[in-house]
């Protein structure tokens, strides 16, 4: 066992596991951050996406020893929180208005793709969000409406 | 004072009016007459902040882990399980056939599927469950498993459906002269169709948590489409009581069918585990297992013979189907019926002939997946009208509009479409926004100008552009709304409303919640039965302790079935509360009744559509009370060099009777239009000795959104007046019309009939250049 400290959705936290555990696994189950989800556990799904550093990363596929340091964001962090309250933030809620969770188990991993594109400046042109989210796999959508929703946010931020 | 009827704005007593008449809605816009605002996704917020709690999120304090042993022989006799005696067993639980204290069987329509197989039984599939095991934890778990055995004798397999002996069902529909219409004819065309295995590939694995409980019952908390399918299956099996067996449904992440029979085997495991450790047991599928052993869309072997006069009149259809069901009946039996019963597709024809069988093979059973048996008919179907057509020099628009089905019009089954019919509206509305006549004489030119150039290279000196070959398809399809046949009559479904002593208004449903919307719709419809606020409604939790058994959520039949029950219980609430306070408006007296009066809850049971009875002997009546329709058209690229087919544009048209809130509506078309997609194009399972060789998410692919075509709905609603609010169902409506549009559309492409789905870029290639296995360089 080794210590392991880092930062998620912006606090920090530490964990004395092995360096080979999945970060998913620390989220999930050391944590309690259970918003990330596990699909398929060999990383093509999606479903476990977070941001690690401002990256994009499948947290199936990442030791906890590679966050050791690092800023993790998650599903959790999204949402501004005041007493226990949250609301949506711009993403969240265009994802509730257009329609673009529906069973919802792909919408965490989602929204963190959805977020990493914005957050590097990407625009509203259907190719580069249709780029930026095709490592997160969604069953129920056909996609038309989470293409819609990352539109939406992104032509009001440009 | 408020009019009763203010509060019937969404929801209007559907007027009797045909096709031509029908609402459509174009993606986005809000249907005139209706509020302007639709009530955002119920659970939306949980789900988007990852507060929702799904199966594997729930926790047990000192659950422990469980595993299924499973056969990796695909037909054997089971001579013994051995535990290793070198290893401390004491840490763990193993359950095998002997430790089950009710039925060795996974309740379904037959019973011959067991919970686990028995010492001296036949195992009949590859990854047929034998033994369980749970330990504290998943180390423990893991280690252990490997020292059980299983001491087998091989027995001979069979994997060809055509093949086998075992016949799980079988059907014989008949309508007028088969010989006598074939041999009218001025044309006939033969033609065999094959479709293999799918896979649902919903995003959240199978899983399943049995929670002991004192009184020697057990509760299950899963991931499922049906509770009262666990339900019945626990008791069966673990000999309980309707009371000791409770199932509970947590946030379900996508079911599509696959959630419909397999959680009750998976329940029964964890209970059975559960009750031996007196722990709660977790079950939770990776998606290996899940793949490897979960049930598949029912492949199936179709052959049309098909005549028709000059002008493109069917006059005789000629029909054999051959499902291959897998080791065991699970809902086969249904699955195939439907399948025959929308064999002959949306088409007016005086002599018909269905001739459906399903077979036993070694290999996992097949089952529910969205569409249940139609899209594997229907794309044989449609496949072989648009061969007519071609072969007539008709264009797949005039062949349709010549025979689709118009109201009057009599099914194979003796069936007369009375209502509700929009084949033809839902094709012209497809065919006109979709531009399809104009396209094709495009696409037409493109490929008569490739085929008379003497300057466009072939082979690797073609360009980018000049590689891509476009082509544009169509299809029509037909999908009966609910249980097939007398089903709804045997489900007798109840649903509940009740306004409780706190004046609260809650809706109680088995109708579960996995993404396409029971959540919303339900207070949207029962709010505007009593003339209150969708916010003023609540939803029940999903707990068989609470709630009646309103039927599985399957068959599209939720919004439709379910969904007028509850009109039905709400209208009968608010005539109960209005008379007894003077016929005061329901939102002005319920909570000040519920205060004076306390509870009052209303149950409403199922009773049968108006039309004939169907016949389950003679397979003749009302199939179903009514259709839903669709039309699709697609547009591709064909890769001249790679075979490979981009789907880029598809246009889908359903009537879904009544459309409860637009959003939802289209999702379920355009979810349902990209899973078709899939199916027509990249969705395969290969087998070896009866074992799914790519049983994982690196080799079994779904489309992606760079997959994903552009995809615009439009909704028509052609309302069935035996349902209070006109509904129909939308969910597996789109399913059934995707595939044929993209083959139809390949053909467009590059001249060559893909009769096999998936159309994989080795089958385009070796239709492109038969004989030589690939493309001439």
């Amino acid at each position: 066992m080794t210590t392991y400290r880092f930062l998620v959705n912006g606090g920090p936290v530490e964990v004395d596991v092995p360096g080979m555990r999945r970060l998913l696994d620390v989220l999930r189950e050391d944590l309690g951050l259970t918003g990330t989800k596990e699909g398929c556990g060999e990383g093509e799904c999606g479903a476990c996406a977070v941001l690690l550093d401002g990256q994009l990363v499948d947290a199936c596929l990442v030791p906890v020893c590679q966050a050791d340091g690092g800023i993790v964001r998650t599903v959790e962090g999204l949402a501004r929180r005041a007493a226990g309250d949250a609301s949506l933030d711009d993403l969240q809620a265009a994802f509730l208005e257009t329609g673009a969770a529906q069973c919802g188990i792909c919408t965490p991993g989602m929204l963190m793709a959805a977020r990493a594109y914005l957050d590097a400046g990407g625009g509203p042109d259907e190719d580069g969000i249709r780029e930026a989210i095709a490592g997160n796999l969604c069953r129920c959508t056909g996609y038309t409406k989470i293409v819609d929703a990352i539109a939406r946010v992104a032509g009001t931020v440009a | 004072m408020t009019s009763p009827r203010a509060g019937r704005a969404l929801i209007a007593p559907p007027p009797r009016r045909s096709a031509p008449d029908a609402l459509v809605v174009a993606p986005g816009q809000v249907m005139p007459g209706r509020a302007a605002a639709f009530p955002l996704r119920r659970e939306g917020p949980a789900k988007l902040t990852g507060e929702a709690k799904y199966a594997d999120d729930l926790v047990f304090p000192g659950a422990w882990y469980g595993a299924t042993i499973r056969s990796t022989e695909a037909h054997a006799r089971l001579l013994a399980v051995t535990l290793d005696p070198e290893v401390d067993w004491s840490s763990a639980v193993v359950v095998t056939a002997a430790d089950i204290p009710g039925q060795n069987i996974v309740a379904s329509i037959k019973s011959d599927q067991p919970v686990l197989v028995p010492i001296g039984g036949e195992i009949l599939h590859h990854a047929e469950p034998v033994a369980l095991i749970a330990a504290p934890d998943r180390e423990t778990l893991r280690r252990l498993k490997g020292h059980l055995k299983l001491v087998t004798d091989p027995l001979p397999p069979v994997f060809d459906p055509l093949a086998s002996d075992h016949v799980f069902a079988a059907y014989r529909i008949e309508r007028g002269d088969v010989a006598a219409g074939l041999a009218d004819a001025d044309f006939v065309l033969e033609g065999e169709y094959r479709v293999g295995h799918q896979e649902q590939l919903y995003i959240e694995n199978n899983a399943m948590i049995a929670v002991p409980e004192a009184d020697g019952g057990v509760a299950v908390h899963g991931s499922m489409q049906c509770p009262y399918y666990v339900h019945g299956a626990l008791m069966k099996a673990l000999a309980l009581s309707p009371e000791a067996a409770r199932v509970v449904q947590a946030e379900t992440g996508g079911g599509f069918g696959g959630k419909e029979e397999y959680p009750s085997i998976l329940a029964i495991h964890a209970a059975l585990l559960a009750r031996r450790a007196g722990k709660p047991v977790r079950m939770i599928y990776d998606r290996h297992e899940d793949l490897a052993a979960t049930t598949k869309r029912h492949p199936a072997i179709v052959r049309h013979k098909t005549g028709v006069k000059r002008d493109g009149t069917l006059v005789a259809q000629d029909i054999e189907i051959v499902m291959d069901g897998g080791a065991y009946c699970t809902l086969t039996p249904v699955v195939l019926s439907r399948g025959a019963l929308h064999a002959a597709g949306p088409y007016r024809c005086p002599n018909v002939r269905i001739v459906a069988r399903a077979t036993r093979t070694n290999t996992p059973p097949n089952g529910a997946f969205r569409g249940f048996g139609a899209p594997q008919t229907e794309f044989a179907a449609e496949t072989h009208v648009n061969r007519l057509a071609d072969a007539l020099s008709l264009t797949p628009l005039e062949m349709r509009l010549r025979n689709v089905y118009r109201e009057g019009d009599v099914t194979p089954t003796g069936q007369v479409l009375r209502e509700s019919v929009a084949g033809e509206e839902v094709l012209r509305r497809a065919a006109a926004a979709a531009e399809f006549e104009t396209l094709r004489e495009r696409t037409k030119r493109a490929r008569a100008e490739r085929a008379g150039s003497t300057t466009v290279p072939t082979g690797a000196l073609r360009t980018e552009a000049a590689r891509k070959a476009p082509g544009i398809g169509l299809a029509l399809a037909w999908h009966g709304a609910g249980f097939t046949g007398s089903g709804e009559v045997h489900l007798a479904s109840v649903a509940s409303v009740e306004l409780t002593a706190e004046g609260r208004v809650v809706v109680l449903i088995a109708s579960t919640e996995m993404g396409q919307g029971t959540n919303t719709i339900f207070p949207m419809m029962v709010a505007a039965a009593l003339g209150i606020t969708a916010d003023e409604v609540e939803m029940a939790p999903v707990d068989t302790a609470l709630v009646p058994n309103s039927g599985p959520t399957v068959a599209s039949r939720t919004a439709m079935v379910v969904g007028g029950l509850c009109i039905g219980a709400a209208r009968r609430l608010r005539q109960a509360v209005e008379a007894r306070n003077g016929d005061r408006p329901f939102a002005e007296v319920y909570r000040a009744d519920a205060a004076a009066n306390g509870a009052t809850r209303i149950d409403e049971r199922f009773e049968p559509y108006p039309g004939e009875p169907f016949d389950d002997a003679t397979y003749t009546g009302d199939a179903y009370p009514a259709f839903g329709w669709a039309a699709a058209v697609a547009a591709v690229d064909v890769d001249l060099d790679t075979g490979e087919v981009r789907v880029r544009d598809v246009v889908a048209v359903d009537d879904v009777g009544r459309v409860i809130h637009p959003i939802l509506c289209e999702g379920q078309v355009e979810g349902g239009t990209l899973q078709a997609g899939g199916y027509a194009t990249i969705e395969e399972i290969k087998l070896a000795d009866g074992r799914y060789l790519n049983d994982r998410l690196a080799t079994y692919l779904i489309p992606t959104s760079l997959d994903a075509p552009r995809i615009s709905t439009i909704l028509v609603e052609a309302p069935f007046s035996g349902a209070p609010h006109g509904a129909k169902g939308v969910g597996e409506l789109p399913m059934d019309v995707g595939a044929p549009a993209v083959v139809a559309a390949i053909h467009d492409a590059v001249g060559v009939w893909i009769q096999q789905l998936p159309a994989t870029p080795e089958r385009i290639l070796a239709a492109l250049h038969p004989g030589s296995g690939g493309p001439a360089s």
